[in-house]
């Protein structure tokens, strides 16, 4: 590969390759020689994954043990994701705000031209929207039975709005775009997890503690709040996910530079 | 050999940073360094793997059934989402470069320039 011209004192492509070579060098040794020391992993057996695959069902009727994981035993850690997926669609709106010197308009002006959506593509689009909608529903509430919960299903939720952007055009679709409706859920969603951990604060004495009857494994309602918090976060990642999808989206179609700056 | 999953992993990760180190477009350096951090998921999947074991869903199963480590993998999904914020900032940051600058490749980015 060719180097691009230098400034002063940089470091050049070939020098920073060889830098680079040695630092990976010493840093592969030393994760191989750390990971030498781990067992065996096809008979390692880490008792508290264990104990946890033992009890989840007598104690949690939750047949989706990563979920009992997730929503209960440690929920706590939940609550910190959670917030962190929350202030990451805070910044990014942040940054992708619209800048003094850019102005809301039609594509026609702008550089960055895309190309029209075909007819089939729109009505595939628009097709899916109803089965991926269901599928996040189904998703989000039966993760305290099979593999899904709250994360996946509100990911899912999300590209729904995505395929309707498909299938039609941007420009027109977005200013319907409810956004009071999606902050608020977005917001209302991590609420809702906090407001659940204290109520189990206030009910059984511990933050996050189950206080709703358990019912019985494998039924839609059982395992107390897992659901419920579930639900939760769903509606808080399908909210965010919806505002970063759009913010990238307005970004590439609807704001661009005033002609003259 | 019971030592490929780590060996796989490291190999991710240090290819990664390979990526990181060459590149010459900030889209590729931001998909790099999802590729580094997708080497913490083959790691952590297999440091909860057990031979001969099921899935930790009971649905199918009968309870009781030797499972592989949940607590794995609910922190692979943590993985997960943290890795997915961390892509939507930094291809935000890269929006944001590419208006102020007016180019994403990271030898053009001069720290000095205003």
């Amino acid at each position: 590969m060719e180097d691009p011209p230098r400034r002063p004192g940089e470091l050049s492509f070939r020098g920073r390759v060889r830098l680079f070579l040695g630092g990976a060098a010493v840093l592969g040794a030393l994760l191989l020689w750390g990971l030498a020391g781990l067992p065996d992993y096809r008979s390692f057996t880490p008792l508290y994954g264990q104990l946890v695959n033992k009890d989840a069902i007598s104690e949690r009727s939750t047949t989706a043990v990563v979920t009992a994981v997730n929503f209960d035993y440690r929920g706590f850690d939940t609550l910190g994701e959670e917030f962190i997926l929350f202030a990451a669609v805070l910044v990014l709106a942040l940054l992708l705000r619209r800048l003094a010197d850019e102005r809301r308009g039609p594509l026609a002006d702008s550089p960055r031209r895309v190309h029209t959506t075909s007819a089939l593509v729109r009505l595939t689009a628009l097709g899916l929207v109803g089965p991926t909608v269901l599928l996040a529903v189904y998703i989000t509430a039966h993760g305290h039975l099979t593999p899904g919960g709250g994360f996946q299903g509100g990911v899912i939720a999300a590209t729904a709005l995505l395929l309707v952007f498909l299938g039609s055009d941007y420009e027109h679709v977005q200013r319907l775009r409810p956004k009071p409706l999606v902050e608020t859920a977005k917001a209302g969603g991590a609420l809702a997890f906090v407001l659940i951990g204290l109520a189990g604060l206030i009910v059984s004495g511990a933050f996050l503690e189950n206080f709703l009857p358990l019912g019985h494994p494998g039924d839609l309602v059982s395992a107390g709040t897992i659901p419920l918090l579930s639900l939760a976060v769903g509606i808080e990642v399908s909210g965010g996910f919806v505002l970063l999808l759009s913010d990238f989206l307005t970004q590439l179609l609807v704001l661009h530079r005033k002609p003259d700056r | 050999m019971s030592f490929l999953p780590y060996l796989v992993a490291v190999w991710i990760c240090l290819v990664g940073l390979w990526g990181i180190v060459t590149s010459r477009h900030l889209m590729h350096s931001i998909v790099c360094l999802s590729v580094v951090q997708s080497s913490t998921y083959v790691l952590l999947l297999a440091v909860g793997y057990r031979r001969d074991s099921a899935a930790p869903v009971f649905v199918d199963i009968p309870f009781g059934t030797p499972a592989v480590d949940p607590v794995v993998q609910a922190l692979t999904l943590t993985d997960v989402v943290v890795g997915g914020a961390v892509t939507a900032l930094l291809l935000a940051i890269a929006v944001q470069i590419e208006k102020h600058l007016e180019t994403l490749d990271p030898d053009e980015l001069d720290p000095l320039r205003d």
